[in-house]
């Protein structure tokens, strides 16, 4: 997905940008509302990720003028407020969503999944592997065009393998990137859903293989 | 801080209003009895005036002197009036013709062409006078004759005490209605007072609205100054309110940084000791993220239930829009939120926001408890007079803990180990319920897992 990150801190707009590109994401990244405009009118996004505190004005007034503008990039507010009225108040701006700072990736890209999908898919998102064919925004994939149904571990695991086919990914990377990390999993605990994506795969010429002692891959003779 | 109280105004002004009512009293008791006095006096004097006229007419010139044949009509006359004793005395000359020699004369100066009247002692009696004087011409020559006819004043006394009774009788239940009118003023004259320290004691403490009952003119002065207060107050409150907000700013960005930053250094870790030490520490960043919202929640819904404002709404919308919320989180662990709601709306009157936070520390909770790829089951009914909330996970229990347990500050489960958590979750939810007369309670389901309800009345 394409981002458009307005963050002014420093830091944090670095870490987020690199955290996000971690999981394949193209991310732009600008500090003040002037630059948002100013990318908003070269490029598309897919998202836009919004601070609220800005050194040259509230997000919220942008958030405004962005929906007066009619311009409908979904926004999903970063606030480092959490009161239930701020939320609700936000929401009534405008904003598709809002994540409180600190936040959990995961839940991030469960909820621009959650909004894209709302919105009904801004991207081509579809991804081809030998017969498999990938839709992470609707959790849809099918086998030699047979629709199979994936649960959101199962179709996170089948986006990360398929987005690098071949590439060996170790247990515990795939356990960082299916588990949120605040909670505790064993690393074994990949196994199981390594175990259900080969079953709502069968029939399928790629197939994910197990590199003893490393981890696992997506191959297709 | 101890106040201390002058007298108070009440009574102050009870005091004031009571003294001059008495004096008022006295004041008319003396009058009433001094004009009567004076018209009891002055209607005698008349007909001792009279009697005493009556008598000089019958004064002729005889041949060596002055001739009288005294009149009993006139005594008579005075007889009428009372039972006191009449005297008189005829003086020719400085020389007692007729009567009592002894009663006493008119003063020097009186002018006694008309008859003239003075108060005198007489026989160790108070005796009424009135003297009138004649020129009788006797061989040519006029003799000066004095009449003076007196009146013991018993009588008078008497109907001069009756009246002054009846004065007294008066001035007392003058008094008595001033007293009672007092009363009222005072009171009433105090209302609009106790009215404004009602207005301004029944506020809750968010409530930092100006005063703008109407109050008299006098009292303007002390609502000018409150309100300038309050607003004072309003403007170091909401500088407070946005110092938190901008604290709360200052350190969540450096925490999300933090674990943005962890969550990177994670995916290039390969050790599993420097794994684990990553893991912690984004724990522990979750940790105190959670702390500090729940703490802010926590006393919103403090302050809340002070100051609410309460709203018709639809609890089903609203349970609909909070699970929705939470669909991102669940769908991360594979839990499936499955939400049934009755029929038709459910109008509840209640705090949206406060509400809204039980709702969303419920669901929380649930997801927080829940193993992967559970179920969690989310219930809205209705009955003619409650309304209840049920939320049912499959997570480990409450392991025998109480709601009452649950529901204290910073207590939390015996068998939460792995999970972040502050122990205000419950609280919150807890004193929304009792906010609005509801009841919370949570128990352990049979099949494992945790069963939450939170029942609100229907108003």
């Amino acid at each position: 997905m394409r981002f458009l990150l307005v963050e002014d801190n420093g830091d944090l707009g670095r870490s987020v940008q690199k955290r996000l590109s971690l999981d394949g994401h193209a991310v732009d990244w600008v500090q003040s509302i002037t630059d948002a405009e100013d990318h908003l009118a070269i490029t598309g996004y897919d998202l836009i990720l919004l601070d609220i505190m800005l050194p040259d004005g509230d997000g919220r007034g942008f958030l405004a003028s962005h929906r007066r503008a009619q311009r409908d990039t979904p926004v999903i507010v970063m606030t480092a407020r959490s009161a239930v009225s701020d939320r609700v108040a936000l929401l009534d701006t405008g904003a598709d969503d809002y994540i409180t700072k600190p936040f959990d990736f995961a839940e991030l890209e469960a909820r621009c999944r959650a909004v894209l999908r709302r919105r009904g898919g801004a991207a081509q998102t579809q991804i081809h592997y030998a017969d498999l064919s990938f839709d992470p925004l609707s959790a849809s994939v099918t086998v030699a065009g047979d629709a199979r149904e994936l649960r959101n571990r199962e179709m996170r695991l089948l986006e990360i393998l398929i987005s690098t086919p071949g590439r060996i990914h170790s247990k515990s990377q795939l356990c960082d990137r299916l588990f949120s990390f605040a909670e505790t999993v064993s690393d074994n605990a990949i196994e199981v859903y390594v175990g259900r994506l080969r079953k709502k795969l069968a029939g399928s010429e790629a197939r994910i293989e197990t590199v003893r002692g490393v981890g696992y891959r997506l191959t297709a003779p | 801080m101890t106040l201390r109280f002058q007298p108070s105004i009440r009574r102050r002004l009870m005091i004031q209003l009571l003294a001059v009512a008495a004096l008022l009293a006295i004041l008319l008791y003396l009058m009433v009895r001094t004009v009567v006095r004076d018209a009891v006096e002055s209607s005698h004097d008349r007909i001792l005036g009279a009697a005493a006229l009556e008598i000089a007419d019958q004064l002729r010139a005889a041949d060596e002197g002055v001739e009288i044949d005294i009149p009993y009509s006139a005594f008579s006359m005075l007889g009428s009036v009372s039972q006191d004793r009449v005297f008189y005395r005829i003086v020719t000359n400085g020389e007692t013709i007729t009567g009592y020699p002894d009663l006493p004369d008119p003063p020097q100066d009186a002018n006694l062409l008309n008859p003239a009247y003075y108060s005198s002692e007489f026989r160790e009696m108070q005796v009424r006078v009135a003297a009138v004087e004649r020129s009788i011409l006797v061989e040519r020559s006029p003799v000066r004759v004095v009449v003076m006819v007196a009146q013991t004043r018993q009588g008078q006394a008497a109907v001069v005490a009756t009246m002054a009774n009846r004065a007294a009788a008066l001035g007392l239940g003058f008094f008595v209605v001033a007293t009672l009118l007092s009363l009222l003023t005072a009171t009433s004259v105090l209302h609009p007072l106790r009215r404004l320290a009602q207005a301004v004691g029944r506020r809750g403490p968010q409530d930092l609205r100006p005063v703008t009952d109407t109050t008299p003119s006098e009292l303007a002065p002390f609502v000018s100054s409150l309100n300038d207060f309050i607003s004072r107050l309003r403007v170091a409150l909401s500088r407070t309110e946005t110092f938190i907000a901008e604290a709360a700013h200052h350190i969540r960005t450096p925490l999300a940084t933090v674990r943005a930053q962890a969550e990177i250094a994670l995916r290039q870790a390969s050790d599993s000791d420097s794994r684990e030490s990553l893991h912690q520490m984004i724990r522990a960043v979750e940790d105190s993220a959670r702390t500090a919202s729940q703490l802010l929640d926590h006393a919103a819904v403090i302050y809340r239930t002070d100051q609410r404002d309460d709203a018709t709404l639809d609890l089903s919308a609203l349970v609909r829009a909070v699970v929705q919320a939470f669909e991102p989180a669940a769908e991360i662990k594979d839990i499936e939120l499955a939400l049934s709601l009755p029929a038709g709306q459910v109008r509840l009157r209640c705090d949206r926001l406060m509400v809204e936070s039980a709702l969303r520390n419920l669901i929380d909770n649930a997801i927080k408890y829940s193993p992967f790829d559970s179920c969690i089951r989310i219930a809205l009914a209705k009955d003619r007079r409650t309304t209840t909330v049920t939320v049912a996970d499959s997570g480990r229990g409450l392991c025998g803990a109480s709601t009452y347990e649950l529901g204290r500050r910073f207590v939390r489960g015996s068998n939460v180990d792995d999970v972040v958590g502050s122990g205000l979750g419950l609280t919150i939810v807890r004193e929304v319920a009792a906010a609005h007369g509801g009841t919370f309670e949570i128990t352990d389901r049979k099949g494992g897992g945790a069963c939450a309800r939170l029942l609100l009345p229907l108003r």
